[in-house]
């Protein structure tokens, strides 16, 4: 089995702050986290490779540096990473992303499955998995709770689907789009950190991937943000105060009011 | 030119751009600031950054694709085996507007349902319906959905196609947005037409809600959004003169690659929880198992149904068809009282729709009473008491 997780680097809070005099927005970009949801998706694969056999690729588009979280990867037991890195990635959406992501995943080799966090954290869309799926031609499944087996050219897995959990099966090569639910991702051992400094590692340019570079980054981004503002607090909370005994007094008056 | 552009006359030199930047991509030369293009990643902080709005990312579009070819708003209608998911109207409500700003006709995407069953979304105010009834048992709804729409709208050019941001909607979208090489823009709160460029403008939030993005799509289309259920309110309608059915064929599809073993768990509240016009929920705040009971004794005499975040079905406390939030039901109450919930994005997403809150938690700072209309911050278990101890004195 050759598995594929896919991560990537989002900033260490969501946080995003005003300043009080210019009132404009204060974003610390520069602190750079793996996306949490993305840790479990290392974690499953190499869970599935202990007991399935086989190994795990980390792959990610990004800045050189996240070369920093592809290592960690090998470190929590990924057997060799991809860096997909190119100015003409820059200014993605989902959709140039996805395509670039596939580009490097067909040049890495042929995969049996792949993993993705169900979203990232800063952008919170949760399409590239789906998107991803489908420029590889191959099935998906979101919002995976838990793989059931693997094995015989299928994945069963648990996922929320739209009347509650429920348990599916596809065929592979297939990719799952994973909830927190999935696992506890383990930390790197010492041997891990150590094997992760001569593990197989490449960076690959949209050469590299022979990709279409009318097809990556801003060139290839359908959507543009045109504007980005903190949102205005749309009512202001009243705090009820007193005793318990008054607080739940008001409760009550106002229950009584809305439901008169 | 595309890529990072920063005006001259509007920089003030004061480097919060630099300071910002993540990349060291750009520095200050003779009191401006100047972008290294060879290391700006196009990541967009120095334009939010930015105090006099000097900075932003160009883009030149490639002419091709002729965006008054493609006319009409679409709405996915979710067909949910007795009925449509109520989002389904909520973007018809929506929808409607739109279209009528666009002087456009409205139009729903039905899949696996009868003629008779389309009747909400004509009485909604679509002027076209198009249907197919069609939905082979050895697909599962969502991959067999894709087909049907992809094949519909290379065929009819829509404009503009929304769906709803349920579990369903944000796996089918994307997959779709894919295959017809288009921009998705995820959990829209706003939709609006640019007057000038007749674009469709989506605001969504991200970085957990706390910034809000603008989004259009000009160059592609259809422009497709998702929307969370309970944004949009559903507006009275009336059917539209002409308004008409188009049943269509099911499309020719390869063998299915993925298959439905067993739904887990019947979900008969869940029903119940979407529309009752009275909800009691609860989280983790509650502390131990037994006070949920407390809960459920106020619920029975406020006549309210008892909902809750994720953590207590993950505990074992209730079950899942009790669960508020982006996997579980979103609620539209008149009143929501909520005990001893934070307010994760994921559970908010769920209560956009509900009129009045009253949020108690132990934690001031809980997200929770941001969107609460009143706020009591104390300890769940002696609120819960008090109002009990006062509701069991009243008569009825």
């Amino acid at each position: 089995m050759r598995i594929v997780a896919c991560i990537k680097q989002v900033p260490s809070t969501n946080e995003v702050r005003l300043d009080p005099e210019k009132h404009t927005i204060l974003r610390d970009g520069r602190q750079s986290v793996v996306n949490p949801f993305d840790a479990h998706a290392v974690e499953e694969a190499v869970r599935l490779k202990e007991t399935c056999g086989g190994t795990v690729l980390a792959i990610s588009m990004g800045i050189p540096a996240v070369e920093e979280l592809l290592r960690d990867a090998l470190a929590r037991g990924a057997d060799e990473a991809v860096l997909l890195s190119d100015r003409a990635f820059a200014g993605a959406d989902t959709l140039a992303t996805s395509y670039t992501l596939a580009a490097g995943i067909r040049r890495a080799g042929p995969f049996d499955l792949i993993l993705c966090g169900k979203m990232a954290v800063d952008g919170d869309t949760a399409q590239i998995g789906p998107e991803l799926a489908e420029q590889l031609g191959i099935p998906h499944l979101t919002e995976v709770d838990a793989i059931l087996s693997v094995g015989e050219g299928r994945v069963t897995v648990s996922r929320q689907g739209q009347q509650g959990p429920e348990t599916v099966e596809a065929a592979l090569p297939a990719l799952l789009t994973l909830t927190r639910e999935v696992n506890t991702p383990r930390m790197p051992t010492l041997t891990g950190v150590r094997r992760s400094l001569t593990a197989p590692f490449v960076c690959w340019g949209a050469d590299d991937l022979k990709a279409d570079r009318g097809r990556c980054g801003l060139e290839g981004s359908p959507t543009q943000v045109v504007r980005t503002f903190v949102p205005q607090r749309e009512r202001e909370t009243v705090f009820l105060s007193g005793s318990p005994e008054r607080q739940a007094e008001q409760m009550v008056k106002i229950a009584g009011e809305v439901l008169a | 030119m595309s890529g990072l552009v920063i005006e001259k006359e509007k920089c003030v030199g004061c480097g919060a751009c630099v300071s910002a930047c993540p990349s060291a991509a750009l520095s200050m030369e003779e009191g401006l600031a100047v972008v290294d293009g060879a290391a700006c990643v196009l990541c967009g902080v120095c334009v939010d950054t930015c105090p006099t709005g000097a900075i932003s990312v160009e883009k030149e579009e490639a002419a091709g694709l002729d965006p008054s070819d493609w006319r009409d708003v679409w709405v996915f209608a979710q067909w949910e085996g007795e009925g449509f998911h109520p989002v389904t109207l909520e973007l018809l409500s929506r929808g409607r507007a739109l279209a009528d700003s666009l002087e456009e006709r409205l139009c729903a995407a039905a899949v696996g349902c009868t003629e008779a069953d389309c009747a909400p979304l004509l009485d909604q105010g679509a002027d076209a319906v198009y249907l197919c009834p069609a939905l082979p048992a050895e697909y599962r709804a969502e991959p067999f959905c894709a087909a049907v729409l992809s094949q519909l709208i290379r065929a009819h050019r829509p404009g503009i196609v929304l769906f709803g941001a349920t579990p369903f909607g944000r796996s089918l979208a994307p997959r779709l947005a894919a295959r017809l090489g288009t921009g998705l823009t995820a959990d829209c709160t706003q939709l609006d037409i640019d007057g000038e460029s007749r674009c469709l403008r989506q605001t969504r939030p991200a970085f957990g809600g706390n910034l809000m993005a603008t989004i259009v799509c000009p160059a592609h289309r259809p422009q497709m959004a998702t929307v969370r259920p309970g944004v949009f309110p559903i507006l009275t309608a009336g059917r539209r003169t002409g308004a008409e059915i188009v049943t269509v064929e099911p499309p020719v599809l390869p063998p299915p690659l993925t298959r439905e073993l067993a739904a887990d768990q019947a979900v008969q509240a869940a029903a119940g929880l979407r529309g009752a016009q009275v909800i009691v929920s609860v989280g983790r705040g509650i502390g131990v198992r037994k006070n949920v009971k407390l809960v459920e004794r106020l619920a029975e005499l406020l006549g309210a149904q008892v909902g809750c975040s994720r953590p207590l079905v993950e505990a074992g406390w209730l079950s899942y068809d009790h669960q508020i939030g982006q996997t579980g039901v979103s609620v539209a109450p008149k009143l929501l009282i909520t005990f001893g919930i934070s307010g994760a994005i994921q559970h908010l997403a769920g209560i956009a729709g509900a009129e009045r809150i009253i949020a108690v938690n132990s934690d001031p700072s809980a997200p929770i009473f941001a969107q609460a209309h009143e706020a009591v911050v104390g300890d769940c278990v002696e609120i819960l008491e008090e109002m009990i101890k006062i509701l069991e004195k009243k008569p009825n």
